[in-house]
């Protein structure tokens, strides 16, 4: 079983939650659980092995692309069904693989429609899974689009605050992006003579005129830069983010995102390295103020889920001012920080979400306060992920962002001094709400009490709440020691990231 | 027209012959043996004797499949590949069509229904199989006046005899302008041929044949729905029977974008003029890039504020015969590849839809928004069709709607890759498909998202969800595997 797999056993889940009757949900749970579970499986399967020989593929052949499956598709258009994996990819492949299954525990709690959310849900993970293997443009766009849908009615059914805003302001910038992307795509298959779509061929090529660069390098960037929350393109995340479900949440920030800045690398980066030449200035400082702006608007948040949701347009600023570098410890950086902000993105998407709101009903930093006593483990992992969000050493974010930020340097230092400040904010939000949320005891007043739901003040705690469920702490365990992991030990992400890095800045001089 | 080919032109009409003769059958039967049975009954009853005509009238069609096309008595009847095919479908749309009709209660008339449905039908069927003027004016007229009845069969209700005045009106001064426009093609070229019409045409430039041209577009752009030739559709759609409408949506749709691509490419080759962005000549691609764009633009943008499903649809589909110009606007062989591929595409797709509007309004009291509301946990199986063929009207892959719009676009670009002249009108469509992509999700927000008020469970008879499901599985499979029938008509307009 090849790592195409991943998708196949999403769709023949989906197929199956399809077939079970509605009212067995606990059923129709575990059969999601263990969907998920088995495209991870497979999918870290081939991580492993491609980690193993990855050295030798490259000083063979020349190039770090494993071929999965080839086959004519539509023919007469030079369509494909083409899925390949290289050290690229393959990081964000297993990542989708760890939110899938972690979304699906976190969701454990849901009870209404249970049935089409996780036909929902998994039709979703199955598109991303397809968007990051995909290597034929038309192939990749069609399961970009695929990933669109599904989104919109997890938000609009299971979501909260403003959730039908949220959810067609997501879906309609994702669409009007993909649409800017729709125009490129086609100008640059005729224009390379309509004959492939094939994302290798072509590259290699090159026949794109310096003209034809430079007005469709930025439809495609930009147009996949939405989904990655590229400034100013930004503000579908933070309302899409905050009315998703906490599952929804975790894949919007953790994996969608990155589908973005993924489709950006390959699709834009990849096949007009003269039109990112020519752009890249553009792109590093967007992402500067990306850094700087999400940070500092998370910083003056009032919603808990708020602050996470800006934290994460402040984050993807890191992934995409390291792509604008062109240097291999730059470019390294941005995908790294892909699964590292991922991880932390969904680990505390899933505190915010399910451990605190689903327990509390209110996400408000002033009713909330002093969850540290009743809810320890939230308390812990919010702090573990906020340290790895903030970029402390040990943690997968600091490996991430120290590069990115190396890498800048080379392309300007004023470039690191405004996201040096980003960081500094980073810092203070962070803390700030692990001191409301989870401290804070004594500064919450009346206000609990006005909106129904402070459960008065009895004894040592005016919250009493369900304890952490075993999912959620498997779940959270999970996460947890993947950013421990590759904080730890960064090369068994790395090397695979770097050696591919670099057949890639060699193909583009 | 001495010593016409007799035996040539029954084989060539077997199919047609075959539905006349249903009709008739359909008539005496209902009344002869079914007049005092159950209203369901007769539907029942009539729905099937129409349903197994259609179906043996596939027969002689799947032979003229694999036949050499032959132009008979000087072009008024052609067959050939591509004829046969979309006879096919006609015949295919019909059927359901039909089926659908089974399970709607349209008053006592039973057999005068089919019969003229029917009649509708084999009206389309000519006018795909015909390359003179004459013919295509009769065989649109047979269509159009059966359509006018059929829009009027909800006799006890006011808003179905509205729309079938207004339909027949609207109908009855297009025709006129045909008529005109006919008149002054023939005055110039004094041939009612298209293919002899081409010729005569090229040597003359006279303003005569512009005028010609511009009556015709106005003419046959009513029968199609476009911009600004248009009001009649969303009257006429919400007002007629919703099989009635899924018929008109359909099969007249494919009928007329079939005719409407044959005088263009054929009779008017040579006077394309351009639509390219600043470089516009005049001809009929920039006559059609206008109404295209219009089409797109009004029609998505009407359909954000409507409150009524059916009118909705209607509006859509003034959009998406704006998409299905701009292959035609192209004028390569891509771009009537393009234009078939999505006439067939849309009709199906639209077929489908209908089809489900027709099986839950008539249950659940009515076609606005609210009457579908929280349909998904009433009636699970057909909101779940009803998301498949609305997403594929919204062009996300991987249905048929999505390729079939790709394909549009794809022939628009690959007209002038260099320059890249018609990229204006894909960015239109494209941006305008994000603006339908909102309208669709509301409405597929009242099925999936929004409470019932009540939570009674529909039943729909099982041939009615089997067809609708067969309908979606088209419509996937279109999408999915293109290639066959992208093939196919790569190779059959070749020799149009």
């Amino acid at each position: 079983m090849q790592v195409d797999w991943s998708i196949y056993i999403s769709f023949i889940g989906v197929g199956l939650i399809l077939l079970l009757p509605r009212d067995s949900k606990t059923l129709i749970r575990w059969v999601a659980l263990l969907t998920g579970v088995a495209s991870l499986l497979v999918a870290l399967r081939g991580y492993f092995a491609y980690n193993a020989a990855v050295n030798d593929l490259i000083a063979a052949t020349g190039q770090g692309f494993v071929h999965v499956v080839n086959r004519p598709w539509i023919p007469s258009l030079g369509i494909s069904y083409h899925l390949a994996m290289d050290g690229i990819n393959y990081p964000l492949v297993v990542l989708n693989g760890f939110v899938c299954v972690t979304g699906i525990l976190f969701s454990w709690n849901i009870e209404e429609r249970v049935k089409e959310f996780f036909a929902f849900f998994l039709t979703l993970i199955a598109g991303v899974y397809g968007v990051f293997m995909a290597m034929d443009l038309f192939l990749l766009f069609v399961f970009y689009e695929l990933a669109i849908i599904p989104k919109y009615f997890i938000i609009s059914i299971w979501g909260s605050t403003r959730k039908e805003y949220g959810a067609m302001k997501l879906v309609l910038y994702s669409f009007v992006g993909s649409a800017l992307v729709f125009i490129g795509i086609l100008a640059a298959f005729f224009a390379a003579g309509g004959t492939t779509f094939n994302i290798l061929e072509l590259a290699s090529k090159h026949s794109f005129s310096r003209d034809l660069q430079i007005w469709v390098f930025p439809l495609i960037f930009v147009g996949f830069g939405v989904l990655a929350g590229m400034w100013p393109f930004h503000t579908w995340a933070p309302t899409g983010h905050v009315a998703a479900p906490t599952a929804a949440s975790m894949l919007l920030a953790g994996v969608v995102m990155k589908l973005g800045s993924y489709g950006c690398f390959r699709a834009a980066m990849l096949l007009f390295p003269e039109g990112l030449a020519y752009w890249k200035w553009w792109i590093a400082w967007l992402a500067v103020i990306g850094i700087v702006y999400g940070a500092a608007v998370a910083l003056v948040q009032k919603d808990f889920k708020f602050i996470i949701g800006y934290s994460s347009v402040s984050h993807m600023g890191f992934v995409l001012l390291g792509l604008a570098t062109l240097n291999v410890i730059g470019m390294s950086g941005a995908i790294l920080q892909m699964f590292s902000h991922g991880i932390v993105a969904s680990l505390l998407f899933a505190v915010v979400g399910r451990m605190v709101y689903d327990r509390t009903h209110t996400r408000q930093l002033d009713e909330l306060g002093g969850l540290a006593k009743v809810l320890p483990f939230a308390c812990v992992t919010f702090v573990i992920g906020g340290a790895a969000s903030m970029g402390m050493p040990g943690f997968s974010g600091f490996v991430a962002e120290i590069q990115v930020l190396i890498g800048a340097f080379g392309m300007s230092p004023w470039l690191v001094v405004g996201a040096g400040i980003g960081i500094i904010i980073t810092v203070a939000y962070i803390l700030n709400a692990i001191h409301k949320v989870f401290f804070a005891e004594e500064e919450h007043g009346g206000a609990g009490d006005s909106h129904g739901h402070g459960q008065g003040e009895t004894g040592a705690s005016r919250w009493s709440v369900s304890p952490i469920s075993l999912p959620e702490k498997v779940a959270a365990v999970i996460l947890m020691s993947l950013l421990v992991i590759i904080g730890v030990y960064p090369p068994i992400m790395l090397n695979m990231i770097k050696a591919n890095v670099e057949l890639f800045l060699r193909g583009a001089q | 027209m001495t010593g016409a080919p007799y035996l040539e032109v029954f084989k060539a009409l077997s199919a047609e012959t075959m539905l006349v003769v249903t009709a008739f059958i359909a008539l005496t039967a209902d009344l002869v043996s079914l007049r005092r049975k159950d209203r369901v009954e007769r539907y029942r009853g009539v729905g099937t004797i129409t349903i197994i005509g259609l179906l043996a009238a596939i027969i002689p069609l799947w032979g003229q499949l694999s036949s050499e096309p032959v132009s008979l008595l000087g072009g008024t009847l052609v067959t050939g590949e591509l004829v046969a095919l979309f006879k096919l479908v006609i015949v295919g749309l019909t059927v359901i069509t039909a089926l659908i009709s089974m399970d709607f209660d349209l008053g006592r008339h039973v057999g005068e229904y089919f019969a003229t449905m029917l009649f509708g039908a084999i009206g389309m069927m000519l006018l795909v199989s015909t390359e003179e003027l004459i013919t295509i004016f009769v065989a649109l007229e047979l269509t159009s006046i059966s359509l006018y009845i059929l829009t009027a069969f909800h006799k006890g209700e006011l808003r179905s005899q509205e729309a079938a005045v207004k339909y027949f009106m609207f109908g009855a001064i297009s025709s006129a302008f045909l008529l005109f426009g006919l008149s002054y093609l023939y005055g110039v070229t004094g041939t009612t041929n298209l293919r002899v019409m081409q010729q005569a045409a090229g040597s003359s430039s006279s303003s005569l044949l512009s005028a010609g041209l511009l009556f015709v577009i106005v003419g046959l752009g009513f029968k199609v729905a476009v911009v600004p030739f248009h009001l009649w559709a969303p009257d006429a759609y919400e007002g007629a029977p919703t099989p009635v409408t899924a018929f008109i949506a359909t099969g007249s749709k494919v009928a007329s974008f079939f005719v409407l691509l044959k005088v263009m490419m054929i009779g008017f080759a040579g006077m394309e003029g351009s639509a390219y962005w600043c470089n516009f000549a005049p001809g009929w691609t920039m006559l059609l890039a206008v109404v295209a764009t219009l089409s797109m633009v009004l029609g998505n943008c009407a359909a954000i504020v409507q409150r009524n499903v059916k009118r909705l649809l209607a509006y859509s589909s003034i959009a998406h015969a704006g998409y299905i110009l701009i292959g035609l606007i192209a004028a390569t062989q891509m771009g009537a590849a393009s234009v078939l591929f999505y006439v067939i595409v849309y009709a199906l797709t639209n077929l489908g839809a209908f089809g489900v509007v027709a099986a839950l309004s008539s249950r659940a009291g009515g076609d606005n928004m609210e009457n579908f509301n929280g349909m998904a946990r009433r009636a699970p199986f057909l909101s779940l069709l009803m998301l498949v063929f609305i997403l594929s009207l919204a062009g996300i892959p991987p249905l048929g709607g999505f390729f079939g719009k790709f394909y549009l676009f794809a022939a628009a670009i690959q007209r002038d890759a260099q320059t890249f002249g018609l990229l204006w009108l894909v960015i239109i469509g494209i941006l305008m498909s994000a603006v339908s992509l909102y309208y669709y999700l509301i409405l597929m927000k009242h099925l999936y998202v929004i409470a019932p008020s009540e939570t009674t469970r529909i039943s729909t008879p099982a041939y009615v969800n089997g067809t609708l499901a067969l309908v979606a599985l088209g419509v996937i499979l279109l999408g999915l595997f293109p290639e066959p029938i992208l093939a196919l008509l790569n190779r059959l307009v070749v020799r149009l």
